[in-house]
Parts: structure tokens; sequence; C-alpha cells
């Protein structure tokens, strides 16, 4: 099951594609010299070790892989080292020990003018405080990157004004940041990241130091700008709802760890730990859940050739009241009742497609709990999730969808569920 | 304890620079005066009352403010009444030369010391001992090295007005936003164009208080000057001391006050202190503060 969401959820191309951006192993030692960091690393608990050589550890033994295009969460409290692993990309942040491949070059190898050269051609970088130049028109700070790669004035001009153009902010190239609101602040910084069109985007908390109606229209525009562009983006965040909203890969992280990495619903549907689920507790569940996260496998398939007396009999010794039938294509036919069954028994039919009927609900893998939740329970069969070809993927008890919802640790959730199983059935 | 005999040390070091270094001072002494001299022609090519035209022109264009403008102008006009212009014109000549010296040395040593911090923990004492040995400690060698006249006075000026050059400086690019200079890094930007582009303009505001603190030591020492035998108000002052003359000394001390005043007055606003944005800053019609003080004129003349 859980590898089946793995494939499903990532993009084709990670298979045979080198991915964008690389991590291998990467940590980060703060306040120790190089040999005493080596040192502390190597130990069997490197985290207590660089405790008790005075240092503190940022981020350990971090490994992630990204794809072209993507847009990749970290997320986690602070001091969780997500900001540590995001400024390591672009060696804000040297990193004291692992590899961090972009396209393929180890980037903590490079020499400090190529790293330059990196930093202005390839990466573009969004700040948590905005960090525009306050002595600087709101132009001369979008066209900085291409002011320090020697672009010339007039093409200068004209790139800023296009990315000013494309954030909103057209109008507003001769103020001053501080003439500025703060969501028009983070614009700006926006602009400047795009003018100078990098592969890699990396924002560093973009959106936490606005309000929150203003976050969600910068969110918009940056899933408008990431449809038009595919990007790959970093982006750092502590607010889940907002790494569910944007993200395609969420990288959780605790203790300068990865705790979990997979896609935002996975996360929410299967956290690795009792962390990630505390961590999980508040995320609206019906907006990000869909029906693919909730399935099981449907406990009784009938195939459409069975005999009806034997189906009964089966039907019978499972305790249900209806069943699904597939035909042989494994498209899903129906669902027969234990009725329709009997009454296909007395009319003597040799198969069961006489008694097949369609009083059920069907919904696609990719609907969220929200759009379904209303229907669940009012048929004779749980709410049936079929795929795109027309057949049965599986199904999602009432009794799934109530406990899903609620924000009790995973093992507490799986008695729930089994206790509304017995309730519902009785 | 030991006698470590520093004192007859220090002199035997000022003895052996005296014999050793005399051409090197005696170049330095001949640039310095040069300075003055320039400096001094320069301010007295106008007449008085032209020259304090000029001043107040200048006043306006960095206070943005009409009236103070003018009582300074009232003060400089003060001094011609009592015959003091050129004088006066000499002190500042001097403390112009002393300051350009002084800034020269100090801003320099600023950003490295802002980027390097052994340097910093180095020059630290030092400038404690620069600004707080005695004047009268170390007159006595530049008197030694460069002989009775202005250049030791400049020199012990200079020496004394360097460290807030430094240390504001420093703070200066110290106190710049980390996260705007990772900004500029980010986009790949070179440390040398970190500091032009980023570190030295935020810290603009910064450096121009230690130019006006530069000034104002430099103008303190105008009397210790003059007992050295510098020209200017100093000597003005010490010879109506020696002699006994208390209206002498009234005039050449009210004449150092205003000359005080008025360069306070005017790089202090160009460091921007007191307001929104200092005057040097771009785009300053745009700027909302501004609007009633360029309204001004209006509504006195």
């Amino acid at each position: 099951m859980t590898t089946d969401v793995e494939t499903l959820a990532q993009p084709a191309h990670r298979a045979t594609e080198q991915p964008a951006i690389a991590g291998r192993g990467l940590s980060k030692v703060y306040g120790l010299g190089d040999r005493q960091a080596a040192r502390a690393l190597a130990a069997d608990d490197p985290a207590a070790a660089v405790a008790a050589a005075g240092g503190y550890l940022g981020a350990a033994d971090v490994s992630f892989s990204i794809g072209t295009g993507e847009m990749f969460v970290v997320m986690g409290l602070s001091g969780s080292g997500k900001s540590t692993v995001l400024r390591m990309i672009n060696r804000l942040n040297e990193p004291t020990a692992g590899e961090l491949l972009i396209d393929g070059e180890d980037i903590t190898k490079v020499s400090d003018s190529r790293l330059r050269e990196i930093r202005n051609s390839r990466i573009g970088m969004v700040f948590q405080h905005f960090s525009l130049f306050p002595h600087r028109t709101v132009r001369d700070n979008a066209a900085y990157g291409l002011k320090v790669r020697g672009v010339g004035k007039a093409e200068r001009r004209e790139r800023a004004d296009a990315a000013l153009e494309r954030v909103g902010l057209g109008d507003r190239g001769d103020k001053l940041p501080h003439e500025l609101s703060g969501g028009m602040r983070q614009r700006v910084g926006l602009a400047r990241a795009l003018a100078v069109d990098p592969p890699v985007l990396l924002m560093d908390e973009p959106f936490s130091a606005l309000d929150p109606l203003i976050r969600r229209d910068m969110q918009d525009l940056l899933l408008e700008l990431q449809a038009e562009d595919r990007r790959t983006t970093v982006f750092v965040t502590h607010d889940l709802n907002e790494a569910m909203r944007i993200g395609d890969q969420v990288m959780v992280m605790r203790q300068g760890r990865v705790v979990q990495c997979a896609p935002g619903a996975e996360i929410v549907a299967h956290p690795a730990d009792e962390y990630v689920s505390e961590f999980v507790a508040d995320v609206d569940r019906a907006r990000v859940l869909t029906a693919y996260d909730l399935q099981r496998p449907a406990k009784l398939v009938f195939e459409v050739d069975e005999r009806p007396d034997a189906a009964l009999r089966r039907l019978g010794d499972n305790e249900a009241q209806g069943a699904y039938v597939v035909g042989k294509d494994e498209r899903l036919l129906g669902v027969v009742t234990d009725a329709a069954l009997l009454a296909g028994v007395n009319r003597g039919d040799g198969d069961l497609s006489g008694s097949v009927s369609q009083d059920f609900h069907t919904v696609e893998p990719t609907a969220h709990i929200g759009d379904f939740m209303h229907r669940a329970g009012r048929q004779v069969v749980p709410v049936t999730v079929v795929d795109g070809r027309g057949r049965l993927s599986g199904v999602v008890p009432r009794a799934t969808i109530l406990s899903s919802l609620s924000t009790a640790p995973a093992q507490e959730r799986e008695r729930d569920e089994r206790r509304l199983e017995v309730a519902a059935r009785a | 304890m030991p006698d470590l005999r520093i004192g007859e040390r220090g002199e035997s070091v000022i003895d052996f620079m005296t014999e050793h270094l005399g051409g090197f001072f005696d170049l330095l002494k001949d640039l310095l005066n040069f300075g003055l001299r320039s400096v001094y022609d320069l301010l007295t090519v106008l007449t008085p009352v032209a020259m304090v035209v000029v001043l107040v022109v200048l006043a306006v264009l960095a206070t943005r403010r009409v009236l103070l403008s003018i009582s300074l102008g009232l003060g400089l006009l003060l001094i011609q009444s009592m015959d003091l212009w050129p004088e006066t014109m000499q002190t500042m000549a001097s403390v112009l030369v002393a300051t350009v010296v002084a800034l020269l040395i100090g801003i320099p040593l600023g950003i490295w010391s802002a980027f390097n911090p052994v340097v910093r923990s180095v020059l630290r004492p030092v400038l404690d001992l620069m600004q707080t040995l005695p004047v009268f400690v170390y007159l006595l060698p530049t008197i030694l090295f460069f002989g009775v006249g202005d250049a030791p006075g400049l020199v012990a000026t200079i020496v004394f007005s360097v460290p807030p050059a430094v240390r504001l400086t420093q703070l200066g690019i110290n106190q710049v936003d980390s996260e705007t200079v990772e900004a500029s890094v980010a986009f790949g930007a070179s440390r040398r164009e970190v500091l032009r582009e980023v570190q030295l303009p935020l810290a603009m505001p910064s450096i121009m208080t230690g130019v006006n603190q530069v000034i104002m030591l430099a103008l303190s020492m105008v009397v210790v000057a003059g007992l050295v035998g510098g020209a200017g108000l100093g000597g003005v002052v010490v010879n109506a001391v020696q002699g006994l003359q208390i209206a002498a000394s009234i005039e050449g001390g009210l004449a150092v006050v205003v000359i005080a005043i008025y360069l306070d007055r005017v790089t202090s606003a160009l460091g921007g202190q007191g307001r929104a944005n200092p005057a040097w800053w771009p785009r300053r019609r745009t700027v909302a503060p501004v609007a009633p003080v360029t309204a001004e004129p209006v509504t006195v003349g």
C-alpha cells in the first residue's frame, strides 16, 4: 500500500532524470572548529557529541532529492534545521559534511568565483523579512541580480519591470521599499528573485511575516507563477496548511533530522511517528486527504460469471449484505445485495449479471474527503473509489472517514475505527 | 614590583624618532602646511560678507531649515563685526584639513575592523589611548618632531579626532541587517560589491555621525593648537588669556562657539539626525515628511 502511494504521487521523471537538487548526508555543526566538528559527527550519537563539545548540531545527515520543476517544502518548528538546510543549497550556510548536487555539480566543492556565478545565474532567493535594499527603488531592487551579473542598464530596467509586472507591481517601480505594504514588499522580493530567471528558487519562510489574508494571496500568486514556470522551488515553512497547499513533496524535520519526506496527503494519512502526527493534528484533513489516501481493498468482490447461489453463500459467510461485481476486464459493473442474489437464485440465473444494481456512490481517487463525506453510509456498500478506467480501486468505509478527521495519534485512531465499525454493523 | 622604566623607554623611542625620522616629519609638516594654506586661500577668495552668504546657502541645502540657516548667518556676521574673520577662516581651514586626514585614516580602519575581529580587538585599546591620553602628553613630542607652528597642533588634533571615525564606521557596517547583506550575497555579489552597494550606503548615517564627531573634536582642539603656535582663533584666545585681556578672550571664545554650532548643524543634518531620512537619501521628493519642509520658504519669504 505504501509503495503504491509513492509511485503514484511522485512525478514520472524522478525515476529516470537526475534530480535538480540532491543533498547527501548533509550535516551542519555550529560553533565548533572543522576538526572538532568532524570528530563529533563521527561519534555514535553525533547530536550528543556536538553538544558535549559545546557546539550545536543544526542539521544531521540530511538527504533529499528534488526533481526538476518540483515544489519541495521543508517543514518543521523553529530550530528544526529547515532554514539551515535551505541555506546550505546556496552555501549561505557552509555544510560541515555531505554533498549537495545542483544538476549533478557538487556545490560544496566549487571555487568562490564559481559559487558566485551559480548563486547569480542558477539560484534565486526570497527571504523571510523581505531583506530589500532600503536605499534602492523597487525597480533597482528587482534588477539587483542582473546588476551583479553586469547586464546593461536598459535591459536591466526592462527585465526588472517585466518581473514586477508578473507580481502585480508594474506601476510601483519608482517607489522606495518603505513606501509599500508588507505584502507588496515581499512581491518585490519575489520579483528580485524572478528577474534573473533562475532554474532554482529558494524561499525561506517567505510568507510567515504576512497576515493570513495576504499570505493566502501570496500563495495563490506563487501557485500561478509555478503553473507557468514549473521552476524547481525549495520552500521553507512552519505552517502545515501552507505546506499542504503548495507542496508537491513535504520534508518534515525535527532537531536537525528528516522525520518524513513524502507528498503532503501521505504525511497526513500516514504520519511516520508521534511527532509528525502531533504536527499534522491541526491540518484541515477534509481538504487534504483524498479517497486514494483512505481507501482499503474491498472485502467482497465477485466475478460476474460466479453462480448466484455460491455468491449468496459467501455473502452469508462474511456477514455482509452486499458485494461488488467486476467483469472480466476488471471493470466495476455494480453491486449485488443479498435480496437481489436471492431473486437471481429463484430465477435460476447462471451468473450475476441479472442481479447487479447501480445503487451506490463512486468517487475518483483524487476526490477530497470534504467532497464526499456527506454521502457516506447511505448505501449498503461504502463509498466506492473507481479509477479513471472504471476499475474498482478500493472502498472508503464511513468509519475510516470519521476517524481520519480526528486528530488522535495513529494507534488510537485505528482502535476507534474498529469500534465504529463494530457499532455500525450492530 | 620591578620598575619597568616605561617613561624612560618611551622617551628614548621619541629621541630615536626625532633623530632618525626628521626627514619624514619635515615632509609631513610641509604637506600639512601646504594643505592648510590652500584651504585658507580658498576660504578667503570671497569677501567676508559674500562668504557668509555662501555658507548660509550651504546650510539651507544641508538642513532644509531656513530660519536656522539665517540664525547661523547672523552668528557668522557677528564674527566679522568682532573683526575676527581671518582668524576664524584659519581655524576653519585647520579643522577641515584635520577632519579630512582623520577621515582618510579612520574610515578605512573602521571598515577593516568591521570585517576583522583581530583588527578590532587590537585597535580598541589603541583608540582608547588616543582619546584619553591627556593631550599635553603627546603635544610635547609633536613639538619636538615638527617644531612650533601649525603642524604640531594639527597632528595632535588628528590623533585626537580619528577614534570616532573608526568606531562609528565599524558600528555602522556591523549594524547593517545581516539578512540584507545575505540577500546581496545570495545574488552572487562579491565582498567588495556587498560593501560598496549595501553595507557602506546603509552605514552612511552612522558614518556621517562619525564625521560630525570628528569635526567637533577637531574644534575642541583649537585652543590647544593655539598654545603651540597655531594660527587662528586658538591663538587669539591664548594671547588674550595670557595678557589677561578679558574682552578679547570673550570675543575669541564666542567666535569658536559660532563656527562650532554652524559645523555641527550642517554636518549632523547630512547624517540625517532627527529626521526620517538624511538629506542625501535618494528620491526625497516622494518621501512624505519632506513636503512641509520644502514649503517653508514660501511661508517665510
